[in-house]
């Protein structure tokens, strides 16, 4: 990925993540959000993780997604529902300490940005983020977290339709 | 490398092309296929200078006739509607579907002055997980238009499409995971090349014969993607007038109906990819026939390209008029059938499908 591509992704990663932040009305939001996953899987295309760029879409961008803004439209969410002022307020105080926990952390952004300096880092083999080497290191050297994680999933699928299930008492 | 640029903007204008006609021809066969099938005449009134001439230009005519229609009508966005999602809405529902086809092959390759062009505009090691995910986007043209028109009919419309579409896209899904072991590859090219072998010698080695149960869970739930009758209740014109798309006209309208034309025309697309052998023609390899019996018989390179190409069209075109028959042939499920097919129904099977062809991997070898 050359300077420029990277430029331009993260600057439209950036705007569109303060976007899901920043915007009054929810819907939106959960569409900025939508985007800035979507960015994301173009930054892993270019840097050559094709299957973790397409599960990213799949998963995150193309199911999860779809169910927060099937939340966000059944509950009708409104912008004025968020109580805006609520946000805004909180005192003179409290706000002179969010500037001020915000500058410091800025300031030490950009001292890491002038002043560290990263290792280089050896050039990935080819293909190592295509399906076969994903699935590889999956099923080798990552084989207990995956199972672990999917017993993990299906406690969560039951506990899901138990609390779903209509009381027939 | 001006050469490489070159070819890969003539193919991506060129598939790009290929679904947006067979759309529009689709719209046509759909006319008069219903028609066929309802003992009607069907469309027969497009016809250029008022009937001075003395026979009718039928398909050309409804085929220019149509478009002009839609995109010349007024264009009114409803009051309180969200003016942006909902100018975004259409172009997030065709969007998605375009690209798809992006990799999907339609030829082996073609050689021209020693350069091997390959037939297929994006060569990606990950080919049907990036369908799935394009395909996972196309939801939010739904969602969002629905919402966004500030109408009761469109919301409902778009919150049974998202249920919908999100149910089917599970056994869509588990329905490749069988295509996917039997090829042991998740790109469509090698899919498409592994199809050319001949089991015997005689009997075309298609996806089909190893999966005809994962091609019936994915012809269902691709027409359920679709939007189309018997899954039309995100439309549902005798419940929600057309559901999601209550609130357009003009030419968005046309978007939210194209992007259902190409969508039929993607999953029949894939559909030929995964099980009917691609653009492989049954004897026909890269120099010529090769038929049982060892008679070969040498053909240019060209013209196995263009048979080829024709293979894979004539494939996706048969595919989309047996979804044009479904369309005409069934009624419409109700919620809770819908629902029944998608979770109860299609979802064991798939996961049967995918347990019982693991086991026979094994078992053959």
């Amino acid at each position: 990925m050359g300077p420029v591509t990277f430029a331009v992704l993260a600057t439209l990663l950036v705007a569109s993540a303060l976007t899901v932040v920043l915007h009054p009305n929810p819907v939106k939001s959960a569409m900025a959000l939508v985007g800035t996953l979507f960015l994301l899987a173009v930054v892993f295309v270019f840097l050559g993780a094709h299957m973790i760029a397409a599960l990213q879409v799949i998963v995150y961008a193309g199911a999860i997604m779809v169910l927060f803004l099937f939340v966000i439209m059944l509950l009708n969410l409104q912008a004025e529902a968020l109580d805006l002022d609520a946000r805004r307020g909180g005192g003179a105080g409290l706000r002179v300490a969010a500037w001020l926990g915000g500058a410091v952390l800025a300031a030490e952004l950009a001292w890491l940005f002038l002043h560290v300096t990263l290792p280089p880092v050896a050039a990935a083999p080819l293909g190592y983020g295509g399906a076969v080497a994903v699935a590889r290191s999956l099923f080798t050297d990552s084989a207990l977290p995956f199972e672990l994680t999917s017993i993990l999933l299906l406690v969560a699928v039951i506990g899901a339709v138990v609390l779903g299930q209509r009381r027939t008492s | 490398m001006w050469a490489d640029v070159g070819i890969a903007a003539v193919k991506s204008i060129a598939v790009l092309l290929m679904v947006l006609n067979m759309s529009v021809v689709l719209l046509w066969v759909e006319r008069k296929g219903s028609a066929l099938i309802q003992d009607r005449i069907g469309a027969n009134r497009a016809n250029i200078f008022g009937g001075i001439l003395p026979f009718n230009l039928g398909i050309v005519n409804t085929l220019i006739a149509d478009p002009i229609k839609m995109f010349t009508k007024e264009d009114v966005i409803p009051a309180g509607a969200d003016k942006l999602l909902h100018f975004f809405g259409p172009f997030l529902a065709v969007f998605p579907v375009l690209v798809t086809f992006a990799a999907v092959p339609f030829g082996d390759v073609l050689v021209i002055g020693g350069r091997t062009i390959e037939l297929q505009v994006a060569a990606l090691d990950v080919g049907i997980l990036y369908v799935l995910a394009m395909s996972s986007l196309a939801v939010y043209g739904i969602v969002l238009g629905g919402w966004a028109s500030n109408s009761r009919w469109a919301l409902l419309g778009a919150i049974r499409g998202s249920a919908q579409m999100i149910s089917y896209e599970i056994a869509m899904g588990l329905s490749l995971i069988g295509v996917i072991m039997t090829f042991g590859t998740l790109d469509l090219q090698a899919i498409a090349r592994a199809q050319g072998a001949h089991l015997w010698g005689i009997i075309p080695a298609w996806g089909i014969l190893y999966q005809p149960l994962g091609f019936v869970i994915f012809m269902i739930a691709g027409v359920a993607e679709s939007k189309r009758v018997p899954f039309d209740l995100p439309e549902g014109e005798s419940e929600l007038t057309s559901g999601y798309f209550t609130e357009y006209s003009g030419s968005k309208q046309a978007a939210f109906m194209l992007s259902d034309f190409a969508e039929i025309v993607v999953v029949s697309g894939l559909a030929t990819t995964l099980f009917f052998g691609a653009w492989q023609v049954p004897f026909l390899a890269r120099d010529g026939w090769h038929l049982p019996g060892g008679v070969t018989l040498g053909m240019p390179q060209l013209v196995v390209a263009v048979l080829q190409i024709a293979s894979f069209t004539l494939k996706v075109f048969a595919l989309c008029c047996l979804q044009i028959l479904v369309r005409w042939t069934l009624p419409r499920y109700r919620y809770d059938q819908l629902m029944d097919l998608g979770w109860k129904r299609l979802l064991p099977l798939a996961l049967a499908n995918v347990v019982v062809t693991g086991i026979v991997i094994v078992l053959v070898g």
